[in-house]
């Protein structure tokens, strides 16, 4: 994958994505088309149902649509069989959930080491990189502390420490600030930002808060499965 | 071996859970050790049997006695290489519940037959030239703590003694040893001239010869032989193998091989379902945990075999201590049990056995909560955490 920073680096294309519920067939995604270019801080607003987690999944290769294609670096994801999903999202895909989703037996040093177990690197290696992780998201002094030792805000950035870990192509955030203060929220919303402006990371974030969608720099609305044109009223 | 980090803390998420099932898994190898010592001194003499050795008893039942000039005639018959006569005395030293196997038998031909057992040459002699001595097993004199010297009287309510006295009197010239781990030393040995002339009847008769072959591949052809040479006389005789003897003689109990089994079948199959529970409990109680895996990069694989470790680790622990247990339990017990089940110990073989059913254990009980935990899609176990 190249870093020009025109470059389209996430590309839906026709996508539709149906559930099945029976004999009832739910769009939830319906002919979208979407780009995303690399470097971007693309904020994913929409009504609750209106696909944005589904749209979030496909991009991270945690889901296929039902048509379309779904390229990331021109690297078409849609037809990856399930192990070759898994390999791929190791290597490029930070994924930051709502309720942070740690481990609750590990700390958070190896918490953030996780996704390194998957790498060849050294258990030493490991240890190193996620201290270094850590130190950015600011909770180095942190690193031993289980998650229930650690705030919300806290768990967040040990969260995105994970994310960030190895380095990934495209950061995807699903919610980050929703189950947060908005002191917290506005911290984890700051990382995000340097992430994305010091670091040249492309996120994509999905929320339901237009303070947090003011932080990033384009913000799409989906509705009932399809793109708006502009900002619902 | 990255992963065994995080196996190992998922195990301890719940700890008195986890201890529990270990506990379980534990009690069922325990008992698995302990009754295959059980079975092995139940049924070791089948084991211990020796392929040229073929015992001829009457044809009729062991208590039926056949004529000490059968012996001669059993030497000529072509295949037999050595012959040595032995009868039940059902000796009783000073009450009944001191059970032990107390046989007249011929001192040299006896320990050429069985060298299994090792008696020095110093105490051979001193029986030779000792027509009351006695030789006993090292179980026996430990139990009794007879040593050499000793005076030991028996009473046999089958054998009364010729004479006003009732009781044999024997003195211990000799204490023998296995040369061959779990062999019988519990018995008491004398000799069959002393016995042949102080009895009181049956003079001129034995219990059953033991007969050494000279190929084990002639076993039958030979037993053949020694049945048709007394064939239509008043005692007949039923020569077989000694493992077919010894079979026979351990089915009186019942089948133990069978029992044993059918026990340890029973406590292993509720020991899966127990570990099964654990693991399918786990499985079920982190869900959530187990889709953020798989969303940022463990593969199915992956999940499936970190669930397979965490349930092989459980047998593991189980059962290596239950083993462990086994081991130092039934090596504790087997001095006091010598005399009553000689051959009381915990083969290697119910090791590697024990070794194999941990995997199996292990493999059986984690097979289906891993595949469930594999198959799970990412976003259905994502949103069940939200």
């Amino acid at each position: 994958m190249s870093n020009d920073n025109n470059e389209v680096l996430v590309d839906v294309q026709g996508v539709d994505r149906v559930f099945r519920r029976g004999s009832e067939e739910i769009h939830v995604l319906q002919k979208l088309d979407l780009q995303v270019r690399r470097g971007e801080f693309l904020a994913l607003m929409g009504p609750s149902g209106s696909g944005k987690s589904t749209l979030l999944n496909l991009i991270g290769g945690l889901d296929r649509p039902s048509s379309g294609t779904v390229a990331i670096g021109g690297e078409r994801i849609d037809g990856l069989n399930d192990r070759q999903l898994a390999a791929w999202r190791a290597r490029h895909v930070g994924l930051v959930f709502q309720f942070y989703n740690l481990l609750p037996v590990l700390n958070a040093q190896r918490n953030v080491e996780l996704p390194l177990l998957l790498t060849s690197l050294s258990a030493a290696q490991r240890r190193d990189h996620a201290v270094a992780a850590l130190e950015i998201v600011g909770l180095k002094d942190r690193n031993s502390s289980f998650p229930t030792q650690l705030s919300g805000g806290e768990q967040q950035r040990v969260g995105i420490a994970r994310a960030i870990v190895t380095d990934p192509t495209i950061l995807l955030c699903d919610e980050p600030t929703g189950d947060l203060d908005q002191k917290s929220g506005d911290e984890i919303l700051s990382l995000l930002q340097a992430l994305n402006r010091e670091q040249g990371k492309t996120i994509i974030m999905v929320t339901h808060d237009p303070h947090a969608s003011a932080r990033a720099s384009r913000t799409v609305y989906l509705n009932k499965g399809r793109l708006l044109a502009e900002k619902p009223e | 071996m990255k992963f065994a980090g995080l196996v190992w803390s998922n195990l301890k998420r719940r700890k008195l859970r986890t201890a529990l099932t270990v506990l379980s898994v534990l009690v069922a190898f325990l008992l698995f050790g302990f009754l295959g010592a059980i079975k092995q001194a139940l049924v070791g003499g089948v084991e211990m049997a020796d392929a040229t050795r073929l015992i001829v008893r009457h044809r009729v039942s062991i208590v039926q006695l056949l004529p000490v000039a059968y012996e001669a005639r059993i030497t000529r018959i072509p295949g037999v290489v050595s012959i040595s006569p032995q009868t039940w005395f059902n000796g009783i030293y000073q009450d009944p519940k001191n059970f032990f196997a107390s046989m007249p038998v011929a001192p040299a031909s006896f320990f050429d037959m069985y060298p299994e057992l090792a008696l020095p040459a110093a105490q051979m002699q001193a029986w030779q030239a000792t027509r009351t001595g006695a030789v006993v097993g090292r179980a026996l004199s430990d139990r009794f703590g007879w040593k050499i010297g000793d005076r030991v009287p028996l009473v046999s309510p089958i054998w009364p003694k010729a004479g006003a006295s009732e009781t044999w009197d024997f003195e211990v010239v000799g204490i023998f040893d296995a040369t061959k781990k779990g062999f019988d030393t519990s018995a008491f040995y004398f000799r069959q001239d002393y016995f042949d002339e102080a009895r009181q009847n049956g003079k001129g008769t034995i219990g059953w010869y033991t007969v050494r072959i000279d190929n084990p591949a002639n076993s039958a052809a030979v037993a053949k032989a020694i049945n048709l040479e007394f064939e239509n006389s008043p005692a007949e005789t039923k020569a077989e193998s000694e493992g077919a003897f010894a079979q026979g003689f351990v089915q009186q109990f019942g089948d133990i091989a069978v029992i044993v089994t059918a026990i340890l079948a029973a406590v292993f199959f509720t020991i899966l379902l127990v570990a099964g529970n654990t693991m399918a409990q786990s499985v079920r109680e982190r869900t959530s945990e187990l889709g953020v895996l798989k969303a940022i990069g463990f593969s199915n694989e992956h999940v499936l075999s970190i669930v397979i470790a965490e349930s092989l680790l459980i047998a593991a622990l189980g059962g290596v201590l239950g083993l462990g247990f086994a081991l130092l339990i039934v090596a504790a017990a087997a001095p006091a049990l010598a005399t009553y089940l000689p051959g009381f110990f915990l083969p290697a073989k119910n090791l590697v056995a024990g070794a194999g059913l941990i995997v199996v254990l292990g493999l059986v009980a984690g097979i289906l909560p891993a595949l469930t935990a594999m198959r799970l899609r990412i976003a259905e176990a994502l949103r069940r955490s939200a």
